[in-house]
């Protein structure tokens, strides 16, 4: 554009000077990005800079930077600390079940919208399956409290169908992950539907016309049409599933713990908080949130390149 | 019919349709009990089981909330924090993708470098408290607004929305003497107003729902939004949280009747806005879909 404006008037003066106003022009996206940038740097990298005081012993006194060196103090304590297999084992076992129930149910649920015919059936489901998603956990958590507790109207059902006493789903410790997966599954299943709604509605419906004329029956149908087109959107969001393994969702174990189910309910991201913030023990947890950090990039790159090794394009 | 129906396909239809349909009441049920026991009197709570029409609507659960500020005020503040927070998080978002979305960008794939890496590490909860905290952010709002304000996601998303808009456009504008900022401003945003509506509604849903970043940063009771006040009101006077002290703004503990009309406050603009973002979200996550 510029220069042909330029070729225009031809000569070099205005050469010199179209080029300083292209210049100036674009100076514009240099202090466009600035606001951006800077929180970048200090809402992100400046935590992450200071990362560093897991290897220190932090004071708030003496600062960050007059904070003696410690080494690996913290995490050779962590690691012979008790609390550190409770925590591994908690934390695996909820991710574990999120894993074997929570992620293939929006898949389920997606092959099972599919197969839906009536058009206005399936957009009410959608827009009601979507629903929980945008609600918040402490909502959540007060709704399974009110639902679920001593008096609440689950276990007065319950009494009424012949139960001998009342079930404690929010203080025993043997209901915590049954509630803890059973939440997940209720507030993200019809949302994780999207991604893979989307995949299934760009296939060609002739294919599916080709199948029926050569015989394949719906199941038939689904082996070789339908779950082929959402094998990739699959295995992308597990490999972003497997990079979380450690993470299993601060706000809704913090909600749903309490000091009764305390032997089950402490993972890694609980804990963090509890020692860090209530405690003040800022460079032990730090160094327990950076254990955790490590394990998960390292899980996010290897499962990348597992993805690549059979075939599929992975995420990065 | 596209398919000759066998008799399992009538039996695998019949029960798709009656799973699916009760999943979908079972998502919304639970707000109708809650919205009804709300209106309802402490002895027809206690002794009707599951219901959607109180057999007489009185209003005591909602006139013990307004009993003490507390509620009212968190209602405001939570207000207070979704609007500017949104608003933050949109000015943030738009001029960090707009240079992001140039091809020809000194540095460019540079940042989207330290951009993407935020996505599998960070900091941690602690090390970014200690920033807000020598930022001397604890008790103000900017540590509800700030931190959260970009989302890398959305930022993703928008500048891949931002590339599609043809350059041609853009170009003829700044021929005509238009500053990048000038073309940003009046070309780029108003082509933009679906994307910039999506991610508003997006941001503010975050923000409404955000209960950590005060639970982290706000240790004045005072200054706390109502995700905070909520969590207090129904899950510690219930016992379920230790440490717990219930607010003494408060002459009495609350009823289950009111516990169940500070969730339907907490629920509500939610739901209200639900409409306009269903409009929306789906489109949203597809462009992020198909460009990662």
């Amino acid at each position: 554009m510029n220069s042909a404006s330029v070729q225009l008037h031809g000569n070099k003066k205005s050469k010199g000077k179209s080029k300083l106003t292209t210049i100036r022009k674009d100076l514009w996206l240099y202090i466009l990005l600035i606001p951006g940038l800077l929180h970048y740097l200090i809402f992100k990298y400046l935590p992450m800079w200071g990362i560093l005081i897991a290897f220190k012993d932090y004071n708030a006194y003496l600062g960050f930077f007059d904070s003696p060196w410690v080494g690996f103090k913290h995490f050779t304590d962590f690691f012979s600390n008790p609390d550190f297999r409770k925590l591994l084992s908690n934390t695996l076992i909820i991710s574990f079940y999120n894993l074997v129930f929570g992620f293939p149910a929006p898949v389920i649920m997606a092959l099972m919208l599919n197969e839906i015919r009536k058009e206005w059936y399936k957009r009410t489901i959608q827009t009601l399956v979507y629903i929980p998603h945008f609600i918040s956990w402490v909502i959540i958590a007060s709704l399974t409290y009110t639902l679920f507790n001593s008096q609440g109207v689950v276990n007065r059902y319950l009494l009424q169908m012949g139960w001998e006493k009342t079930v404690p789903f929010l203080t025993d410790g043997e209901y915590f992950r049954g509630m803890i997966i059973g939440q997940t599954i209720w507030k993200e299943t019809g949302f994780g539907t999207i991604i893979y709604l989307a995949a299934l509605s760009g296939v060609d419906p002739q294919l599916y016309e080709a199948a029926i004329i050569d015989g394949a029956n719906r199941f038939k149908q689904l082996w070789h049409i339908t779950l082929p087109s959402i094998k990739s959107t699959v295995v992308t969001l597990l490999i972003l599933r497997l990079g979380h393994i450690l993470d299993n969702g601060f706000d809704q174990i913090f909600l749903m713990s309490n000091s009764l189910n305390r032997k089950v309910s402490e993972v890694f991201d609980v804990y963090v908080y509890t020692i860090g913030i209530t405690r003040g023990a800022f460079s032990y947890s730090t160094a327990v949130g950076l254990f955790k950090g490590v394990i998960g990039i390292i899980l996010i790159y290897s499962a990348n390149w597992l993805a690549k090794k059979v075939g599929e394009s992975g995420l990065f | 019919m596209r398919y000759k129906r066998s008799w399992l396909s009538v039996i695998f239809d019949t029960f798709n349709y009656l799973f699916l349909g009760l999943f979908a009441c079972s998502t919304i049920l639970p707000f109708l009990y809650v919205l009804a026991c709300s209106f309802s009197s402490e002895k027809e709570i206690l002794e009707r089981p599951f219901y959607i029409i109180p057999r007489k609507i009185q209003l005591t659960a909602y006139e013990y909330i307004f009993s003490s500020p507390t509620l009212p005020r968190a209602f405001l503040i939570s207000i207070f924090v979704t609007v500017a927070g949104a608003a933050t998080a949109m000015f943030f978002t738009l001029t960090l993708a707009y240079p992001l979305s140039k091809k020809n960008l000194v540095g460019r794939n540079f940042l989207l470098a330290l951009i993407s890496f935020t996505l599998v590490f960070g900091g941690g909860m602690i090390p970014t408290f200690l920033v807000i905290k020598n930022l001397g952010f604890i008790n103000k709002f900017w540590a509800l607004i700030l931190p959260g304000a970009i989302s890398t996601w959305n930022l993703l998303v928008v500048k891949n929305f931002f590339q599609e808009i043809p350059q041609e456009m853009e170009d003829s504008a700044r021929v005509d003497g238009c500053s990048a900022l000038g073309t940003f401003l009046k070309i780029v945003l108003p082509l933009s107003m679906p994307v910039i509506a999506t991610f508003t509604l997006f941001y503010a849903v975050g923000y409404w729902n955000d209960y950590r970043s005060s639970l982290l940063y706000m240790t004045d009771n005072k200054k706390w939004p109502l995700q905070l006040v909520l969590r207090q009101i129904v899950l510690m006077a219930a016992g379920n949280i230790d440490g717990a002290t219930f607010d003494e703004a408060y002459t009495q503990p609350p009823l289950e009747g009111s516990k169940n009309a500070v969730i339907i406050f907490g629920t509500v603009p939610i739901l209200l806005v639900y409409p306009f973002l269903q409009k929306h979200f789906v489109k949203g996550i597809m462009i992020g879909a198909i460009k990662g």
